[in-house]
């Protein structure tokens, strides 16, 4: 399913015109057309998801911004020939920001660029870099984080002092026992004197 | 001293490796609360006709497109449209589509009316000048693809409403026509165009709907002109202003015949004087003139008979008329009296009307903030209520034992949650010993003061200021600022807190100012003036008089400074300090930044008590190659732990903290605009850090092919701004730490111990500093909205940037990040201290945005507040949206977690004790086994 749909991709792709802007009618402008592509969003087959339907395009930092439309496309208009810079906000995706160069002495010559990796786009077709995990992971209970825990800790020694002091103890010589025993008490006698 | 400083280290030390904070997904909604809002409503259309669900889509003055429900006033979607994208008109197309107009006519979009996903975008061809009017077809003949029109000056678009495709474009030969009403009589492929050419000329335009052809114009000039406002009261008539605005004028227009019939407005209303205003026409035959601070509503019937139906005194805003049935309409009156607003529903028939629902949508505005600390907690809990929440205590750990083991079936995991968010503890009306529980009090643009609570974002109280609405006396008045003016220590059981809030008059700088005093926890307005004098800065000074009310000092117009609170107490305080305060202004247009100080002319005149600037120093910038882009300047009330920075290998830097350091960046001219409009070689920038006593440029550093939009901020004794590199087409963010040569000596333990050193020297702006600076750059991903920095109570736990990127996010990034002393390889000692190997561009970790999976749309500014307990931070951001939250930059090293399971450490001393009584047990059996052996 996967292959069929990314086969389809690459025919749309295809079919698309390779130059990314064409020196619009109307205006003094040029206009990028674009297109914001998430890799396996889909469920339901072609289309964007819940999470981009708020996916913005922002032309140089906020002079205008556009929307996505339901195929993923989206177009700025009247853009001047010169270097812009395309960011694409969509909670989630950690989208590259995008250079673009539309040239002025070559109508409708445009190339871009994603600023992150300096990796050149042939077409615009922009997709994230990753999937942003906003929240931790809690991690499920396991008998290790327990033991680490101050709580623990704290059981673990008490059951070391418990268990194993005693059998220490044990396996001392009962001879030296002794003899620490006097050296304590000769310890303490000039002291209580 | 230096022991509590070391400690605070130690402290540091011990915490800073760990890297920011971050949230389990079922910990949103503990410290944090998110509100949405859209933003005063310009527009509403109706969408009732189907049954299911009944949505209101809404266009408001924050530029949101949003569909709304319209039992109990949810968002179901918005956008957020583009700064110079103003939305003009917003329609609804075949029931499904909501389509909107902004740019002023050239950008016609079409969204999906159940989940708003855009459907079409169109580019439409517009004179700039000319007003543009939407217009779609309100028979609704299903199957047949409705046309949207567009007027915008001589030309008429036709859009087809399923793709946006441009069916047939209409250029009507005239210039300067301004298309006033639309319509289209019933089930006819005709439409209505009437407008106005000039100032004096009426013309009616039969356009064909399907074709665009025009069947049929005529025109009609009016001698005395018209003011260009006109309302359509029926099918044939239209109603106008006359130039002078004192003469209603009807036109007919019936079967392209034109008549004009003039009535003098005194002779209809006698008290009429002054200016008339139409409002937005009703379409039933009623119209409705706003003749200073009176609503009118006339019947019309034919062309020459007016008459009164009702007069309305000082409203303040009327709705659109809403169809009800065939036959039916009614409109919306609101009414100001005093602090309330009435609201009024009128019908063509009597009716009566309820408010089901309301929006606080004028927190969408907000202009300022300030917080508010509540008061004290009283004496008096009965034993029964401690018992109870005891036992509720308890029960509330055991269930939260349960979750950690994963015990917890699904029901408990619900209440687990529930418990958590409804904490009782946390939304109480008291101060609390952590310090999390304020008031955050908003003034928002429309002079709306709002107080809310930082546990769950309740409104507490709200108050519309009397003298913040238009009047006689202020004309057009609007808010600038709020701040505390009384915070009572002495006296906190008894007396509340006050803050103080600054208007204006009119837009100019010398319209006459407005104060207005409030009681924190009630709202009262304690005391509101209007001053002779106008409001240029407001300067708040770290004095306060014996009634604890902090002194202010307003900036006039003529550079002539007022005190306040006019009192001869506080006057006497201010004279004491006055050859301490200095003051500077920039004066951005000129590219000049001024330094003064104040002195006193003659006698002291107690009523009006005005000092007079003096010049000290000024700083002109060469408007050839720079412009002033922004300044910054460290907070007031900011506090710093230690002036010493202990360094590796035992070394000390002494950082230098003046609080009178701006940061000013300039930029080229040329590159003032939007990026995309210069070429690295126009553009550079220049940052500055100035002292604003003695006027001397303490630091400049060029950055060249770097433009803005910049942004910065400022705290201790480092500056971090954020502006675009043209060069590497990327956004750069750069730190400057200003660090103190002078005391560079002092490092010697000998000089300290026997009293060689400077440290108790004093401290004098005018001596010149010996200072050394370092800095360093780093790429930073994203644009950036807004930029702040955390601020705690006593300064000794680490900071953090709050940055608001343009995906409305806000992103702590840990000041370590940038640390000018990083690099490459760091040494051994180094990594110890916590020195980050240097990398060419900041880390963007999705864990560390405080705003979660949220956004905060529209977002405007980031606001940090110190909680009482040291480690934590609280953040307000504010934009269309809210968001609260508390961070701590260097984890909650003072205070157990909210998670920490009191239950489970319970149940371990539990199992200790009885592993005790067992062992103890044991031993005495095995001790009695001995004895008989």
């Amino acid at each position: 399913m996967k292959l069929a749909l990314l086969l389809f991709f690459l025919l749309v792709s295809n079919f698309l015109p390779s130059s990314l802007a064409a020196p619009s009618s109307s205006g003094d402008g040029y206009t990028i057309t674009g297109r914001v592509k998430v890799e396996g969003m889909t469920s339901k087959g072609f289309g964007v998801s819940s999470k981009l339907l708020n996916a913005k395009i922002i032309l140089n930092g906020g002079q205008s911004v556009t929307f996505v439309r339901a195929d993923g496309y989206f177009t700025f208009h009247n853009v001047p020939a010169g270097t812009h810079l395309i960011e694409v906000a969509a909670l989630g995706y950690f989208f590259s920001p995008v250079r673009v160069d539309i040239s002025a002495r070559f109508p409708g010559k445009i190339q871009a660029a994603l600023t992150e990796n300096r990796k050149v786009l042939h077409e615009l077709i922009l997709e994230p870099l990753r999937e942003e995990q906003y929240y931790e992971i809690r991690e499920p209970f396991s008998i290790m984080s327990f033991l680490k825990s101050p709580m623990g800790l704290m059981v673990g020694f008490m059951l070391l002092v418990i268990f194993v002091m005693p059998k220490l103890v044990e396996n001392m010589d009962p001879e030296e026992i002794r003899r620490a025993q006097e050296e304590m008490r000769t310890n303490f006698l000039p002291g209580s004197s | 001293m230096a022991i509590r400083a070391f400690l605070g280290l130690m402290i540091l030390l011990l915490f800073s490796s760990t890297i920011s904070t971050a949230l389990f997904e079922d910990q949103v909604g503990l410290a944090d609360w998110h509100q949405k809002y859209i933003g005063k409503v310009k527009h509403a259309v109706f969408h009732t006709q189907k049954t299911g669900r009944k949505r209101v889509v809404v266009s408001t003055e924050e530029n949101v497109v949003a569909s709304l429900d319209l039992r109990t006033g949810d968002i179901f979607w918005r956008h957020v449209l583009g700064k110079i994208d103003r939305i003009d008109q917003v329609e609804i197309v075949l029931g499904k589509y909501v389509v909107t107009l902004s740019s002023g006519g050239g950008i016609l979009r079409a969204w999906n009316l159940p989940d708003g996903q855009m459907i079409w975008e169109s580019i439409l061809q517009v004179s700039a000048s000319s007003k543009s009017l939407l217009y779609v077809s309100a028979n609704m003949n299903v199957g047949k693809d409705n046309l949207i029109l567009v007027f915008g000056g001589s030309l008429i678009h036709a859009l087809s409403s399923t793709d946006g495709q441009i069916v047939w474009r209409k250029e009507l030969s005239t210039n300067s026509l301004e298309i006033q009403q639309v319509f289209q009589p019933h089930d006819s492929d005709t439409i209505y165009a009437l407008g106005f050419i000039g100032s004096s000329e009426f013309v009616a335009y039969y356009v064909n709907y399907k074709t665009g052809e025009v069947l049929e114009q005529s025109k009609a000039s009016f001698e005395s002109g018209f003011c260009g406002e006109a309302s359509l009261v029926s099918d044939d008539v239209v109603v106008a202003l006359d130039a002078s605005r004192t003469y209603l004028v009807s036109i007919s227009f019936r079967n392209g015949v034109i008549n004009f019939h003039q009535m003098y407005i005194p002779e209809l209303i006698p008290e009429f004087s002054g200016k008339a205003t139409l409002l937005p026409s009703m379409h039933n035959g009623i119209l409705a003139v706003d003749i200073a601070s009176t609503i009118v509503m006339l019947r019309v019937k034919g062309v020459n008979e007016l008459k009164i139906i009702e007069k309305i005194n000082h409203p303040s805003a009327i709705s659109d008329a809403l169809p009800l049935s065939k036959e039916q309409q009614a409109f919306a009156i609101l009414q100001h009296d005093e602090s309330r607003i009435h609201y009024k529903v009128k019908f063509d028939t009597d009716l009566t009307s309820e408010i089901v629902w309301s929006r606080e949508d004028g927190l969408a505005s907000i202009v300022d903030s300030t917080t508010s600390e509540l008061p004290v907690e009283k004496e008096g809990v009965s034993v029964a209520e401690v018992e109870h929440s005891l036992f509720e205590w308890l029960k509330g750990h055991f269930l939260k034992l349960k979750g950690t083991l994963m015990l917890a079936n699904p029901d408990e995991v619900a209440a687990i949650q529930a418990i958590r968010l409804k904490s009782f503890e946390k939304n109480k009306m008291t101060r609390d010993h952590n310090g999390f529980r304020k008031l955050i009090i908003v003034l928002t643009r429309a002079g709306k003061v709002l107080a809310l609570h930082t546990g769950d974002g309740r409104v507490v109280w709200s108050v519309l200021l009397p003298v913040l609405r238009k009047s006689e006396t202020c004309g057009n008045p609007f808010a600038l600022n709020v701040y505390q003016w009384q915070v009572p220590h002495h006296h906190a059981m008894h007396e509340n807190p006050s803050v103080v809030v600054v208007g204006r008059c009119g837009h100019n700088f010398d319209a006459p100012g407005i104060l207005s005093i409030i009681d924190s926890y009630t709202g009262k307005v304690h005391n509101s003036l209007v001053l002779e004098h106008s409001v240029r800065h407001i300067m708040p000074l770290p004095f306060t008089d014996s009634t604890e009310q902090h002194l202010h000092i307003v900036i006039d117009d003529n550079l002539h400074a007022h005190l306040y609170p006019k009192t001869s107490d506080s006057v006497k305080i201010f004279i004491d300090e006055m050859p301490n305060i200095y003051w500077y202004s920039v004066e951005v247009g000129k590219n000049i930044i001024k330094g003064y100080s104040l002195e006193l002319k003659g006698e002291l005149d107690m009523a009006e008590n005005d000092f007079q600037p003096k010049e000290l120093w000024s700083i002109v910038f060469p408007s050839a190659s720079e412009k002033i882009a922004l300044t910054a300047t460290r907070k007031m009330n900011e506090i710093v732990h230690t002036q010493a920075k202990i360094i590796a290998d035992q070394d000390v830097m002494y950082k230098y903290i003046s609080k009178n350091i701006l940061f000013v960046a300039t930029v080229a001219p040329k590159a003032a605009g939007e990026i995309g409009s210069v070429t690295p070689e126009e553009a550079w920038l220049y940052a500055y850090l100035i002292d604003t006593v003695s006027g001397r440029i303490l630091h400049r550093v060029s950055h060249q092919g770097a433009q803005g939009p910049i942004h910065a901020v400022m705290s201790e004794n480092w500056v971090v701004y954020h502006y675009f590199n043209l060069r590497a087409h990327r956004y750069e963010m750069s730190v400057i730490e200003i660090y103190d040569q002078s005391r560079e000596d002092n490092k010697d333990v000998w000089k300290l111990v026997l009293g060689k050193h400077n440290l108790t020297a004093p401290i004098s702006t005018y001596s010149k500093p010996e200072v050394t600076v370092k800095s360093q750059s780093y790429f930073f991903t994203h644009s950036v909205k807004s930029m702040a920095v955390t601020a705690t109570a006593k300064g000794i736990t680490s900071k953090q940037l709050l940055i608001g990127t343009i995906g409305d996010q806000v992103l702590a990034l840990d000041k370590r990040f940038l640390d000018p002393r990083r690099s490459v390889n760091p040494t051994q000692s180094e990594k110890e201290e916590g020195i980050i190997p240097l990398t060419d561009s900041l880390p963007i970790v999705p864990q560390s945005f405080v705003t979660h999976a949220l956004q905060v749309e529209g977002l405007r500014g980031i606001v940090t507040t110190p909680a009482k307990l040291e480690s934590t931070s609280l953040v307000f951001s504010y934009g269309v949206d809210l968001f609260f939250t508390r961070i701590a930059p260097s984890r909650t090293y003072d205070s157990l977690t909210e998670d920490f399971s009191y239950a489970l450490l319970l149940l371990t001393i539990v199992a200790l004790v009885a592993a005790l009584l067992v062992t103890w047990a044991l031993s005495e059996k095995k001790e009695l086994r001995e004895k008989w052996r």
